[in-house]
C-alpha cells in the first residue's frame, strides 16, 4: 500500500469510526444552552441524547418519533388495531405573524402533523399561552380567531387549555404549546426506524417557503420576494396515502427544522440505511432558489411547514405518488430518491451537476427561532 | 433559473471533464483554488467526484473565517462583553473558536452579539440604538472591504459616534506570496479567487506567472465556472505557458473596480503585519483604519488583550491551508475535530476546506478507496 493508498483508507477508517461512534453515543460537552440547541439538528439531537432522554428513557419515548404511540388499557377495542398516539410541541417564532399564517396557525398544524406522520387520525388538542406583560388582547385574540378557524378546517377541537403571564422582558411577548392525541386505526408500525434498501423517497412539494418567508418577514434584507409559508395541515394527505397502499408505508416525516436534508439523516440513522437523492427531482420554488443563492443558503436544509416525505415500498411508489399529487396540497409531489442498504446511517445526494456529495444534517443555526 | 441553470449543465460538464482528461493525458497536476468560495462550491457540486483521479486540487486559505487566528477572537469577545455594547458580525464568524470559547457562547453568557449580514446593517443598527456602542466585526478580503470602508465615510459624513469598526481585513496576495515562498510546496497552478478580483483586478497576480511561472485563472463560482478555469490552467501546463487569465469575464474587469479600491485606500491602511491563522504572521498583509478615522476604530477606542494565542498543538490547519497536508490527514480530523465541536477554523466555515471535506468529501474518499480496491473499512 503507498502513503496516499494508506491515507486514504486512513482517513476512511476515521469517519467510519465517528459515524459508528455518533450513531450510539451523543457528546454533549456544551456547558450552557446556545442557540444552535434549538436548530433541530446535530446540537438538538446532542441535548436530547445527552440530558433528555437519558432522563425520561422509556420504549415508548425511545422510538423518538414524532408522536408516541401505544395501547390504552381498557379502550373498547385496545390492541394493535386501536392505538393512541399522543405528542407535544412548543411555538417560538418570531414575528407572530408572517405571511402565510401566524403563530396560532402554527402551533394548530404542527401538532396535527405530528400525529399524523405515525399514520394517527388526529382528534383533539390542547393550547396553552405564555403571555409576556402588555402583550395586545388584540393580537391574541387574531392569534385564537386563526387556531380556531385551522382546527375546524382540520376537523379536530381544542379540548383544555391554560394560561401564564410573566413579567415584561422574561418571554418574547407570546409562546404557545400544544399538545394532541390521535388514534391509530392500523396495526403497523410507521416510523423512522421503518425504512428498508429498495424504498422509493417522495417528497410532496417544493421545500424551503417556510424557512425563507420567515426570514423574510424578519430581517431587513433588502430582497423583494413573494413567497408564504407553507404551513398546512398534512394528515388528510396521509389518510389517503395509507387508503391507497396500506402497509406499503414504512416512514413518513413532515421535514421541518433543519429541512429535509436533516429529516432522511434522522431517518438514514434510525432505520440503519443509506439514503440516495436525485437534487434535481428535488422541488424548490424558483423564488426560494434565489433567496438561498443570494444568501448562500441550501434549500435542502431550510425549514418547512406543511410537506411530507414518505419512505415506500418500490412497488407502490407510483401509486403513491398519483394518490399525493391527486391532493391540493401535494400537486408538485415527486419521488426524489430511493434507500440503498450501504452505506448505513448516511444521506447521498447525486448533485446538478452529475457529481455526487454526502448530504450531512444541518449544524449549528442559520435562523433561530422559526417555529 | 436565469443566470444559475446555465452554468450548472451536466452534458457541458461532462465534455469540459472529457477535455480536460484528453489534455492532462493522465500527468498528475496540483492546482490550488484560493478562495473559500470556490471551496464551497467544488464540494456542493461534488466536483471533485466529477474530475479526472490525476487532478489533485488543494484548498487554499481563501475562507476570511478561517484564517483569523485565536487571539483577534478573544479580543472580539472582550469588546463584546463590555456593558451597553452591541458586538455585531457575520455569521460564520459566531462559531470560531478563541481560547475562551466562541462568539456564539460568550453570547449565550448574556453578551449582546448579533449577527448582520453587512456593515451597513450594524450601522442601522447604532443609529436606532443610540443608547449603545455599535461594533462591526469586520473581516474578509477585498471582497468585503470596500463596503466596510463605504460604511466608515457614511458614518463620518454623518458623525455617528456610537459605532466603531473592529478592523480585521486581509488581503490576497500576501498570503498566496507566504504559499509560494514556502519550501514544501508543490503547486502547479492556481485558480483564482473571482469577486476579489472584481476589486483589485487581474495586475496583483502577474507575480505569480512571471516569476513563479505558475498559470494562474481567475474563476467564477458557479460549477462551469470551475471546471472551466482547471480546464484553462491544464491547457497553459500541457502548452507550458504561464499566464494570468481571466475566466470570470462576466464579472472581472482587468483594472479591478477603482472606486472600491479609491474607498479603501480613504479609510484603511497597510497593517506593518498580521497573524494569519496556521501560517503565521505575514507582513503587510492585512489592513486597519488610516488615522482620521481613529473615533470609529474599535482598536483605539477599547482595551483588548490584544494576547497571541497560540494555535492547538494538534491542530494542523496551517499545513492544510499551504495545501501541504490534506484535510483528512490532520491528526485531530473527524475524531476530537468536527464541525460541533471544531477545533481549528478550517473546521467552522462552510467555506473551510476541512468542514467541507468532513461534509460532502467523504463519499469521494469512499470512491477512491473503490479506485484503488482497498478493503472496506471494518464494520
Amino acid at each position: 500500500m503507498t502513503k496516499y493508498e494508506a491515507g486514504i483508507a486512513g482517513a476512511l477508517d476515521k469517519i467510519e469510526r465517528v459515524r459508528q461512534v455518533r450513531r450510539h453515543k451523543y457528546y454533549l460537552r456544551d456547558e450552557h444552552i446556545t442557540l444552535s440547541h434549538g436548530s433541530g439538528g446535530k446540537a438538538t439531537q446532542n441535548l436530547i441524547e445527552g440530558v433528555l432522554r437519558s432522563g425520561f428513557s422509556n420504549p415508548v419515548l425511545d422510538q423518538l418519533d414524532d408522536s408516541a404511540v401505544f395501547v390504552v388499557d381498557g379502550f373498547p377495542e385496545a390492541g394493535p388495531q386501536q392505538r393512541v398516539a399522543f405528542t407535544t410541541d412548543t411555538y417560538v417564532v418570531s414575528p407572530l405573524f408572517f405571511p402565510g399564517g401566524d403563530i396560532g396557525k402554527l402551533a394548530v398544524h404542527g401538532t396535527i402533523n405530528d400525529l399524523a406522520m405515525v399514520g394517527a387520525e388526529p382528534l383533539h388538542l390542547s393550547a396553552a399561552f405564555i403571555l409576556e406583560e402588555g402583550f395586545p388582547i388584540d393580537d391574541l385574540r387574531k392569534i385564537v380567531e386563526s387556531m380556531a378557524e385551522a382546527t375546524s378546517t382540520a376537523g379536530v377541537t381544542i379540548v383544555t387549555g391554560d394560561t401564564k403571564v410573566v413579567e415584561r422582558g422574561k418571554a418574547d411577548k407570546l409562546f404557545i404549546n400544544t399538545a394532541g392525541v390521535g388514534v391509530v386505526r392500523h396495526p403497523w408500525m410507521i416510523s423512522q426506524m421503518q425504512a428498508q434498501a429498495g424504498d422509493k423517497v417522495l417528497l410532496s412539494g417544493p421545500v424551503g417557503d417556510h424557512g425563507i418567508a420567515i426570514m423574510m418577514a424578519r430581517e431587513a434584507l433588502d430582497i423583494e420576494v413573494d413567497i408564504e409559508s407553507d404551513t398546512a395541515p398534512l394528515h388528510a394527505m396521509v389518510a389517503s396515502l395509507l387508503q391507497a397502499v396500506g402497509e406499503a408505508v414504512h416512514c413518513l416525516k413532515d421535514p421541518t427544522r433543519g429541512g429535509i436534508a436533516t429529516t432522511l439523516n434522522e431517518i438514514a440513522v434510525a432505520s440503519e440505511v443509506a439514503i440516495a437523492l436525485d437534487e434535481r427531482a428535488i422541488p424548490v420554488r424558483m423564488e426560494v432558489r434565489g433567496v438561498c443563492e443570494i444568501l448562500g443558503l441550501d434549500p435542502l436544509t431550510i425549514a418547512n411547514e406543511g410537506k411530507l416525505l414518505a419512505i415506500v415500498a418500490p412497488e407502490t411508489a407510483g401509486a403513491a405518488l398519483e394518490t399525493i399529487r391527486s391532493h391540493p396540497l401535494g400537486r408538485e409531489a415527486a419521488i426524489v430518491g430511493e434507500v440503498c442498504a450501504e452505506p448505513a446511517a448516511m444521506v447521498f445526494l447525486r448533485t446538478d451537476i452529475g457529481g455526487t456529495r454526502v448530504l450531512d444534517m444541518l449544524v449549528g443555526d442559520p435562523l433561530p427561532r422559526i417555529c | 433559473m436565469k443566470y444559475v441553470d446555465e452554468y450548472r449543465s451536466e452534458e457541458i460538464a461532462q465534455r469540459l471533464v472529457e477535455e480536460i482528461d484528453r489534455l492532462a493525458k493522465s500527468m498528475p497536476f496540483k492546482i490550488m483554488e484560493v478562495c473559500g468560495g470556490h471551496t464551497h462550491t467544488i464540494f456542493k457540486h461534488g466536483i471533485e467526484d466529477l474530475l479526472p483521479r490525476n487532478i489533485d486540487l488543494v484548498h487554499g486559505p481563501g475562507c476570511p473565517v478561517c484564517v483569523i487566528p485565536m487571539g483577534r477572537v478573544d479580543d472580539a469577545i472582550a469588546i463584546a462583553r463590555l456593558p451597553g455594547v452591541i458586538f455585531t458580525t457575520f455569521g460564520d464568524m459566531m462559531r470560531v473558536p478563541g481560547s475562551q470559547g466562541s462568539l456564539l457562547d460568550a453570547k449565550a453568557e448574556g453578551a449582546d452579539i448579533r449577527f448582520v449580514y453587512s456593515p451597513l446593517d450594524a450601522f442601522k443598527l447604532a443609529k436606532t440604538n443610540p443608547d449603545n456602542q455599535v461594533i462591526f466585526y469586520a473581516i474578509g478580503f477585498e471582497t468585503t472591504a470596500p463596503s466596510t470602508a463605504l460604511t466608515l465615510l457614511r458614518a463620518k459624513a454623518e458623525n455617528v459616534r456610537n459605532f466603531s469598526v473592529f478592523c480585521n481585513h486581509v488581503t490576497i496576495i500576501p498570503a498566496i506570496k507566504a504559499i509560494l515562498d514556502s519550501p514544501d510546496l508543490r503547486l502547479d497552478g492556481f485558480l483564482g479567487p473571482g469577486h476579489v478580483s472584481t476589486v483589485i483586478g487581474l495586475r496583483p497576480y502577474t507575480f505569480i506567472a512571471r516569476q513563479h511561472r505558475k498559470p494562474v485563472v481567475i474563476s467564477g463560482f458557479e460549477p462551469l465556472d470551475i471546471i472551466q478555469s482547471v480546464y484553462m490552467v491544464v491547457k497553459q501546463l500541457t502548452e507550458e505557458r504561464a499566464e494570468v487569465e481571466n475566466q470570470y469575464t462576466r464579472v472581472v474587469r482587468p483594472e479591478g473596480s477603482p472606486k472600491g479600491l479609491e474607498v479603501m485606500a480613504q479609510t484603511m491602511k497597510l497593517r506593518p503585519t498580521f497573524e494569519w491563522r496556521g501560517l503565521g504572521f505575514i507582513s503587510h498583509s492585512s489592513l486597519m483604519l488610516r488615522p482620521e478615522f481613529a473615533d470609529w476604530d474599535a482598536e483605539l477606542r477599547y482595551e483588548v488583550p490584544g494576547v497571541r494565542v497560540a494555535d492547538p498543538k494538534a491542530c494542523q490547519c496551517g499545513e492544510v491551508l499551504k495545501g501541504v497536508i490534506k484535510p483528512w490527514e490532520c491528526k485531530v480530523f473527524g475524531t476530537a475535530c468536527t464541525p460541533e465541536t471544531p477545533i481549528g477554523t478550517c473546521m467552522v466555515s462552510p467555506e473551510g476546506a476541512c468542514a467541507a471535506y468532513f461534509n460532502y468529501g467523504r463519499f469521494s474518499l469512499a470512491k477512491e478507496r473503490d479506485k484503488l480496491n482497498l478493503m472496506p473499512v471494518s464494520k
